[in-house]
C-alpha cells in the first residue's frame, strides 16, 4: 500500500479509456451572496472509472457535488446525463436518475434498523399495505451478504460501528440502481480493515460500470484506487486528467497552489526531552477503569511531552481522553492535573485544573454552529473574562482578535457563524477556545481529521510549538504517520487496555501497526 | 429596505439573478419582521380606527400587555436553552392562591409578596430539577406542573376571591407619571432581564447551552446549574405576573388567573423572532411580539370582532412567524 512519488503506481488509467461519459458538467458556475463558489468548472465521469475530486477546504468540492446531486441549482453551464441535458430540481430527481451520494457524515436514521434504512420510502408491503418486515429483513440480509458486508440488518444502525453504517449507505445506493456514486470522504471514520472492505466494494462498483467520484484528503487512497483526478482551487478547475500522470508531490502543489510546505521535520520532535525526571508530570492518570470500556489505563505526561495514543476505533482512545476530562464515568482510577487531584470528575473541574480536550466529533461535541466565532472562542474562558459575573466585551474582543491572528483563522470577521466556516477553520476556532485558557494538558482527538492539507500542516506545526513551550499534549490519531511523527512516545490501546508503549528506536510506523494489530495477523 | 410593506412570506428560492435581493429581504424580515408587523398594526389603527390612536388608549395597551410580557421574558430565557415552560400559567394561579391565603392569615404586604415570589421559584425549581438533573424533556416536565399546579392552586384557594387591601392593590391599580402600575411592574423585569442577557456570564451560558448542550458541557459550562436557574427565574417572573393580574383585577381567583398564559407567552416569543430550537434570546423582539398580540386583540375588539376571530388571526400570525423563521434555517 506504500505509494512512491512517481507516477508508476496508479490504477488502470489507460489513456484511451473512452467509455461513454455517464455524467458531465460543462463549465458550471455557482455564486452565493458575496462568494463565487464555483466558476466554469467541467468534469466528465465515465462508467467503470473512479474519479478523484480533490482540493483544499473551500475549493468548491462540496458545491460541485451539490450541483451534481440536485441540492443546488446551476447559475451557469450545463449538466449532461448520458449525453442528454438535464437539470435536477432536487436531490430526489438526481437520485431517480441514478446518482447517489455517500456523505462524510453517515446519513441514516439512527434508531431504525439497517433493513428499514435500506428500504426507507420503498418498504415491501403485505397485502394489507402494511410493512412486510419479514421480507424486508430477508431482502436486506441478502443484499448485505451480496456485498460481503458483515452487519446485522435487524438492529438499530446507531448500535453498529461507523464503518458498518457506511457500508449500509453504499448498499442502499447500489440497491437503488445507481450509475454514479459520489463518496465524500468515505474513509474519514473507518478503521483500516473497514477501508479494505470499502475498496473491495469500490472495485465491484467499477466492474459493474458505475462511475465513482471519490473525495478524500488521503493521498495514499487516491493513488491506490482512482483512475482520474480533478483538482479544484478557489472555485476553479486547475487540473484534470489521469491520476497516474500527476506525481504526488505535484498533486499536492497543484491543490495548494504553491510549493509544498516544508514537510514535518521528524527529527525536531522525536528528539526526546531529557529524562526529565525532575519535572513533575502535568498529567497523571492512574488505573482508569470502567467495565467494558477501560481496564487499568495509566497515562503520565510531562511538560513539553507529546504522548500519542494509538489503537483502533473503539479501543478506548477517546474514552481515555474523556476520562481525564471528567466526562467519562469511571469505576475506579484517579486523575491528577498539574498537581491537583480531581475528584468527582466533571469537565468544569478538569478544565479549571488545566486539562482540555479537542473532541473527535467536531460538529456534535465541539462547535456552537449558530453562534459567532467570538462566542465559540470565549466559551470556556467566560469566567476569566468577567468580574462579578459581568462579562467584559472589550477583553473578549481583544482575546478573540489575538487568537484569530495567531491561528490564522480565515473568516469575514469574528462575527461570522462558525457553522459556515470550513472544517479546518472550525478546528482552529476550537483550538483557540482551549489555547486562550493557557492549559497545562492539551488533549487532541483526531485533530486533523477532515481538514485540508494546508490546515493540517498548520495544526501539526502548532502542536510542536506548544509542546516546546512546555505544554503536555495527548495526541490521538488514526493516521499512523501523524502519530509517529508527532509523538515522543506512543501508548497503544486494544480493547480498553494499554498493550504497548513505543519510544526511542521502536517509535516507527511498522512497530505501531504491529502493536495495534496485536495477535490479529491479517491487518 | 424598510419600506417592505407587510411581513408576507417571501417567495420560494427563485431565479438566481434576483436571489441576492430576495435573500436580503428575507433575512431582514427574519430579524425585523415583528417590528414591521407592529408598525403596520399601529399605523393602520392610527389611520383607520377611531379613538384608537389616543394617548389614553396607547397607555392602556402598555398596561394590558404587562402580564404577558413579564411571563414571556422568562419564557424567552427558557426557549433560549432549547426548553419550554408550560407551567407558568399554573404558577400564576398559585400566586393568586398564596395572596388569598396570606390575606386570610392577616400577613403584611411585604411578607405576602415574598411568599408569592418564593412559591413561583419553588415551582420553577421543581421544573428545573426535573429537566436538569433527571433529564426529563422540558415539555413533559412542565406539562406535569401545568396540570398539577392549577389543581393545587384551586385547593389552596382563599375564602374570598376578591382583594381589597389598599396597599397590595397599589401594585396593579396604582399609577405613576400617568401610567398605571402594571406598566412599571413589567418595565423593571424587562430592564433586569435585558441586562442579564446582554452583559452577564449567565446570559451567555443560556444561548451557548441552547446551541449545543454537549459541546457546552465538554467546555466546562455548568449546564445543570444554568438550566435550574433559568427555570427558577421563569417561575419567579410568572409568580410576579400572577400578582400583577391579581392586583390589577382585584381578583385572586386561581381558576382564572393565568389561564392560557403559557401559550400567550410562547406566542409572544415566537412571533418576536426566537426559534424554538434555542441558541438565541431576543428581548426586544419578545417585547414587540407581546405588543403585536396585544394591539391585534385591541384592533379587532375596536372593530367589534369577537374573541374567536382574534384567536384565528393569532394562529395565522404564529404560522407566518414560524415560516419566516424557517427560511433562516434553510438559507
Amino acid at each position: 500500500m506504500t505509494v512512491t512519488d512517481g507516477p508508476a503506481s496508479a490504477g488502470l488509467a489507460a489513456p484511451g479509456s473512452q467509455a461513454p461519459p455517464i455524467l458531465e458538467a460543462r463549465e458550471v458556475s455557482k455564486t452565493f451572496p458575496g462568494v463565487k463558489a464555483l466558476q466554469d468548472v467541467s468534469i466528465t465521469l465515465r462508467g467503470g472509472e473512479v474519479h478523484a475530486l480533490v482540493g483544499e477546504n473551500g475549493a468548491g468540492k462540496s458545491t460541485l457535488i451539490k450541483l451534481l446531486t440536485g441540492v443546488y441549482q446551476l447559475d451557469a453551464g450545463r449538466l449532461l446525463h448520458r449525453g442528454n441535458q438535464v437539470s435536477f430540481a432536487d436531490p430526489k430527481a438526481a437520485q431517480a436518475a441514478g446518482i447517489s451520494t455517500i456523505y462524510q457524515e453517515v446519513n441514516l436514521v439512527p434508531l431504525q434498523s439497517g433493513a428499514r434504512n435500506l428500504y426507507l420510502g420503498r418498504e415491501p408491503r403485505t397485502r394489507l399495505r402494511l410493512v412486510d418486515y419479514q421480507k424486508m429483513n430477508h431482502d436486506a440480509k441478502a443484499l448485505l451478504d451480496d456485498f460481503a458486508i458483515d452487519a446485522d440488518p435487524t438492529v438499530p444502525v446507531a448500535t453498529l460501528a461507523l464503518g458498518a453504517q457506511q457500508m449500509i449507505c453504499i448498499a442502499r445506493a447500489m440497491s437503488l440502481d445507481a450509475n454514479v456514486v459520489i463518496m465524500d470522504e468515505p474513509t474519514s471514520s473507518l478503521e483500516s480493515r473497514e477501508v479494505e472492505t470499502l475498496f473491495g466494494l469500490i472495485e465491484r462498483l467499477k466492474a459493474s460500470g458505475v462511475a465513482v467520484v471519490y473525495v478524500s484528503h488521503r493521498l495514499d487512497e487516491l493513488y491506490r484506487i482512482c483512475d482520474q483526478v480533478t483538482v479544484l482551487r478557489d472555485g476553479r478547475l486547475v487540473h484534470t486528467g489521469p491520476i497516474g500522470e500527476l506525481p504526488r508531490r505535484q498533486l499536492v502543489a497543484t491543490m495548494l497552489g504553491r510549493e509544498l510546505l516544508e514537510q514535518h521535520a521528524r527529527s525536531s520532535v522525536t528528539a526526546p526531552t531529557d529524562e526529565a525526571d525532575g519535572d513533575t508530570p502535568v498529567l497523571q492518570a492512574e488505573h482508569l477503569s470502567r467495565r467494558g470500556v477501560l481496564h487499568d489505563v495509566s497515562v503520565t505526561i510531562r511538560p513539553g511531552e507529546v504522548v500519542g495514543l494509538g489503537g483502533l476505533l473503539g479501543a478506548g482512545r477517546s474514552e481515555t481522553a474523556k476520562a481525564v476530562l471528567g466526562a467519562q464515568i469511571l469505576d475506579s482510577g484517579s486523575v491528577t492535573v498539574d498537581g491537583v487531584t480531581i475528584r468527582g470528575g466533571s469537565p468544569a473541574r478538569s478544565i479549571r485544573a488545566g486539562a482540555v480536550l479537542l473532541p473527535e466529533d467536531r460538529k456534535a461535541e465541539g462547535i456552537l454552529p449558530n453562534l459567532s466565532i467570538r462566542d465559540n472562542i470565549v466559551l470556556a474562558a467566560l469566567p476569566r473574562l468577567s468580574t462579578w459575573g459581568l462579562f467584559s466585551d472589550r477583553a473578549a474582543r481583544k482575546l478573540v482578535d489575538t487568537f484569530m491572528t495567531r491561528l490564522n483563522i480565515k473568516a469575514y470577521g469574528p462575527g461570522q457563524k462558525v457553522g459556515t466556516l470550513s472544517g479546518g477553520n472550525q478546528q482552529k476556532v476550537l483550538l483557540a477556545r482551549w489555547l486562550c485558557l493557557e492549559p497545562k494538558v492539551l488533549m487532541l482527538d483526531e485533530p486533523t481529521r477532515g481538514i485540508d492539507v494546508g490546515a493540517k500542516a498548520e495544526v501539526r506545526r502548532l502542536i510542536d510549538e506548544l509542546a516546546e513551550q512546555g505544554l503536555g499534549v495527548l495526541l490521538i490519531s488514526s493516521e499512523t504517520e501523524e502519530l509517529v511523527d508527532g509523538s515522543h512516545r506512543i501508548l497503544v490501546l486494544r480493547d480498553g487496555s494499554i498493550v504497548a508503549e513505543l519510544s526511542g528506536d521502536r517509535l516507527t510506523e511498522s512497530e505501531l501497526v504491529q502493536a495495534i494489530a496485536g495477535d490479529v495477523t491479517d491487518v | 429596505m424598510s419600506e417592505t410593506p407587510t411581513p408576507a412570506v417571501p417567495e420560494a428560492p427563485g431565479r438566481p439573478a434576483r436571489s441576492v435581493d430576495r435573500s436580503k429581504v428575507a433575512s431582514f424580515l427574519q430579524d425585523n419582521g415583528v417590528y414591521v408587523a407592529l408598525a403596520v398594526l399601529v399605523g393602520y389603527n392610527a389611520l383607520f380606527t377611531n379613538f384608537w390612536f389616543t394617548a389614553s388608549n396607547l397607555k392602556l395597551q402598555l398596561v394590558l400587555v404587562a402580564p404577558i410580557l413579564i411571563v414571556a421574558l422568562g419564557m424567552a430565557l427558557v426557549i433560549g436553552t432549547e426548553g419550554i415552560d408550560l407551567s407558568v400559567g399554573a404558577t400564576m394561579a398559585i400566586s393568586a392562591s398564596v395572596i388569598g391565603q396570606g390575606l386570610d392569615a392577616g400577613l403584611s404586604v411585604p411578607v405576602i409578596i415574598v411568599g408569592v415570589l418564593l412559591a413561583g421559584m419553588l415551582v420553577g425549581a421543581i421544573a428545573g430539577t426535573l429537566v436538569a438533573f433527571f433529564e426529563v424533556q422540558p415539555i413533559v416536565a412542565t406539562l406535569a406542573l401545568l396540570v398539577a399546579g392549577r389543581g393545587i392552586a384551586v385547593l389552596m384557594q382563599a375564602s374570598t376571591l376578591s382583594v381589597s387591601d389598599p396597599t397590595l392593590l397599589k401594585f396593579g391599580s396604582g399609577s405613576w407619571l400617568g401610567i398605571q402600575a402594571p406598566f412599571w411592574d413589567a418595565l423593571v423585569p424587562v430592564i433586569i432581564v435585558a441586562f442579564v442577557v446582554r452583559r452577564t456570564v449567565f446570559g451567555r451560558r443560556i444561548v451557548v447551552i441552547g446551541d449545543n448542550v454537549r459541546a457546552s458541557y465538554l467546555s466546562g459550562i455548568p449546564v445543570r446549574r444554568t438550566l435550574l436557574t433559568v427555570y427558577i427565574v421563569s417561575g419567579l417572573l410568572a409568580a410576579w405576573a400572577g400578582l400583577v393580574v391579581t392586583t390589577f383585577t382585584s381578583t385572586n381567583d386561581p381558576s382564572t388567573n393565568g389561564l392560557g398564559y403559557e401559550l400567550f407567552a410562547i406566542t409572544a416569543v415566537v412571533v418576536g423572532g426566537t426559534a424554538l430550537s434555542g441558541g438565541r434570546v431576543r428581548i426586544l423582539g419578545t417585547i414587540a411580539g407581546a405588543l403585536v398580540m396585544q394591539v391585534l386583540r385591541s384592533t379587532l375588539a375596536f372593530h367589534n370582532f369577537t374573541d374567536a376571530v382574534t384567536q384565528m388571526v393569532t394562529a395565522v400570525i404564529i404560522i407566518v412567524a414560524v415560516l419566516v423563521q424557517r427560511k433562516r434555517a434553510r438559507s
